[in-house]
């Protein structure tokens, strides 16, 4: 029982250590509240898959007025602006590669002729297809309803195989989706990097040598090294979302205390894989370039960039290793499908699990010894 | 006789690669003493006492401390021992009060005789209007007070000091060691490695380290008085002449300056040293004043590390 406590007092004791480097140590204290506003800012405004506002060209050969009426709807879609004219369609092509439109519209000299015969298409996107969102978005101009104005014969539409609902973000804005997932992005950038150096950066500066002269266990130092920073996470967890929700209108569906319980897992998974790295690397710029080289999968496999399940069988075993993948599925359940705890227990369960391996091994490296 | 040891070693080795840092070191250390490892950079007097501390595992060799075996049993010597480094190695962007009232609770010291211990430092090492300043902004002196203090904290029955007064002026030297004779009367052994001779001088046994190897060891005074050769003392006009005409006798060991005066060590067999030197610097014309004089521990670090020298340029 004394043991414990003894035990308990050194972990204590690691802990405020850090706190106080925490607190002299501008840079790091920064990044603590700079870093998610950043990354809010930046990810919330920037990264917007629903594309609006190309810029494109126009090379109409008809010169009806029906054809000037189907661009005024394309234009009216906000999806494309027009921002050039041209003669043929060859100038649309030299536009297009010369970046200075991204879409084409080519309309031929018998546009309404097409209309009328309805079998032809009548006019043709050119669209620089390198970007797949991109090319996403223009398709949709595809299904634009030239019916009204253009003056097709009026048919009855097709029979639709499948009609669209989409729940639980319905006016498709792209923060709503990313918001809560950079939670898990900013905890692995930060915290990963914050434990990473934490081990070195003693090995640097000559204190383990006297640290481990001490009657201090390895695991004692290990969760006193790791303890302060789960208050930052959890710090970091409620200013990401508050910012989401009061910068971006990002809804909470599901309950706080589930989110804050099951985040508790993923701060630690990510804490343990910094110290596992600090246990590795010599010099704290190793240990810079170990997380990084552990961030960058992370943030492509995890489904925070692409959708999980359109990745290749072998990426997404790799996935299932990666904790912010794990992250990912709890925040975003959660927040935006108002999940349960015991909905995302799973994921709970895979992140305590990649901790107490990655724990075990990180105690198992670490030697009271110099050599 | 038996006395009370504190360290015992028994061929202590230590390699890095092909490099042999440790070499069979047999060390007998009594208790509450102050025992010096004396020897240049790279003797292997740091790595002894990584070796004694249990950091560096030996690579041949035993070693017993306070009667139990390194490195197998150092954690539980951990709470003996008190280890202060060679660089400093408490946390610069602590305060002097932060960094004591760590190293209190990282050794289990309860809060109140933990408050009180600490107050009782910052004064035996003039710590007080220094105990809100980051240990970053302190002086060598001051960082060298409060590493000691922080050594000294959990009151360790063993104190290793490597290199304690290498960054510290004479005036701090001085007061350290009379810190250090306070320690030792109340029971405390203390083993310091040093470069200095005064330092040397000041323990009560020591061990002499080159290349690895202890080449000799004692108290300094049987150091000086049983020392291997005669020791002669020129004092003159042209030293330099004086040197050179020296160091072609096939009896003097070794000519060094102290000052303004040239020490040889002169082979123990070589009969009437002072004449022979006499007629030897009369053969060659110089001045000098001649007479024979006490081994310093210069001389006796001369000696012991001069035929090692000889042998391995060899």
């Amino acid at each position: 029982m004394n043991r414990a406590r003894a035990s308990l007092a050194r972990i204590a004791a690691i802990a405020r250590k850090e706190l106080h480097h925490l607190q002299r140590d501008r840079l790091t204290g920064g990044m603590v509240a700079g870093v998610p506003l950043m990354m809010t800012l930046l990810f919330g405004y920037a990264i917007n898959q629903d594309v609006r506002h190309l810029r494109a060209g126009v090379a109409d050969l008809s010169g009806s007025q029906r054809a000037r009426w189907l661009v005024a709807d394309a234009q009216a879609s906000q999806v494309i602006d027009v921002v050039a004219d041209a003669a043929s369609v060859q100038e649309l092509e030299r536009k297009l590669v010369a970046g200075e439109i991204s879409v084409g519209i080519a309309i031929p000299a018998d546009f309404d002729r097409r209309r009328v015969d309805g079998d032809r298409p009548g006019a043709q996107l050119l669209v620089d297809g390198g970007d797949p969102v991109v090319l996403a978005a223009v398709r949709g101009l595809m299904a634009l309803p030239l019916e009204r104005r253009a003056g097709a014969p009026v048919r009855e539409a097709p029979p639709r195989a499948f009609e669209l609902r989409a729940y639980y973000n319905p006016e498709r804005r792209s923060p709503v989706h990313i918001v809560p997932a950079l939670c898990g992005v900013i905890l692995t950038l930060t915290l990963v990097l914050f434990t990473a150096v934490a081990i070195v950066r003693e090995r640097e500066r000559g204190n383990l040598e006297l640290l481990i002269t001490t009657p201090v266990q390895t695991p004692e130092l290990m969760v006193g090294k790791i303890a302060p920073y789960v208050a930052i996470g959890y710090l970091q967890v409620t200013l990401i979302l508050l910012f989401g929700r009061f910068l971006f209108d990002v809804p909470i569906e599901g309950s706080l205390v589930s989110l804050y319980v099951a985040t508790g897992s993923f701060v630690a998974a990510a804490l343990t894989l910094g110290l596992l790295i600090s246990t590795v690397a010599q010099t704290q710029f190793q240990a810079f370039q170990m997380a990084f080289v552990s961030f960058l999968p992370q943030i492509l496999l995890s489904g925070f960039m692409f959708p999980f399940d359109g990745m290749p069988a072998p990426a997404r075993w790799l996935a299932e290793v990666l904790p912010l993948t794990h992250f990912l599925r709890i925040v975003r359940g959660i927040v935006l499908r108002g999940a349960s705890l015991a909905d995302v227990l799973p994921e709970v369960e895979a992140l305590l699990i990649f901790f107490s391996i990655a724990f075990a091994l990180a105690v198992l490296r670490f030697r009271k010894r110099l050599d | 006789m038996t006395r009370e040891l504190a360290v015992r070693t028994r061929g202590l080795t230590r390699r890095f690669g092909r490099v042999t840092a440790v070499d069979g070191v047999d060390l007998e250390i009594p208790r509450a003493a102050i025992y010096g490892f004396l020897g240049p950079n790279g003797s292997g007097k740091s790595t002894t006492i990584r070796m004694l501390c249990g950091l560096l595992t030996p690579s041949a060799g035993a070693a017993t401390v306070l009667g139990l075996e390194v490195p197998r049993d150092a954690e539980k010597l951990r709470r003996k021992l008190g280890y202060m480094t060679q660089r400093f190695s408490l946390y610069e962007d602590l305060t002097i009060a932060e960094n004591l009232a760590f190293l209190g609770e990282i050794y289990s010291l309860p809060a109140a005789p933990r408050r009180a211990r600490i107050e009782q430092l910052l004064d035996e090492f003039h710590l007080r209007e220094l105990r809100d300043q980051r240990a970053g902004t302190c002086s060598g002196g001051q960082r060298q007070r409060l590493a000691l203090a922080g050594a000294t904290l959990h009151e360790p029955e063993l104190l290793f000091l490597d290199e304690p007064t290498s960054a510290v002026d004479p005036q701090s030297r001085r007061d350290f060691w009379e810190t250090l004779y306070r320690l030792v009367e109340r029971g405390t052994t203390i083993l310091v490695s040093t470069h200095f001779m005064d330092e040397a001088e000041r323990c009560h046994e020591l061990a002499i380290l080159d290349r690895g190897r202890v080449v000799a060891a004692g108290a300094p005074e049987r150091l000086m008085r049983e020392i291997d050769a005669s020791v002669v003392e020129i004092s003159g006009a042209d030293l330099r002449a004086a040197r050179a005409a020296l160091e072609r006798l096939p009896a003097v060991q070794s000519v060094a300056q102290l000052g303004t005066r040239l020490h040889a060590l002169v082979d123990p067999a070589q009969a009437e040293p002072a004449a022979h030197i006499v007629a030897a610097l009369r053969g060659a014309g110089v001045e000098a004043h001649v007479e024979l004089a006490r081994a310093s521990l210069e001389d006796v670090f001369v000696a012991a590390t001069r035929p090692h020298a000889a042998r391995s340029a060899a």
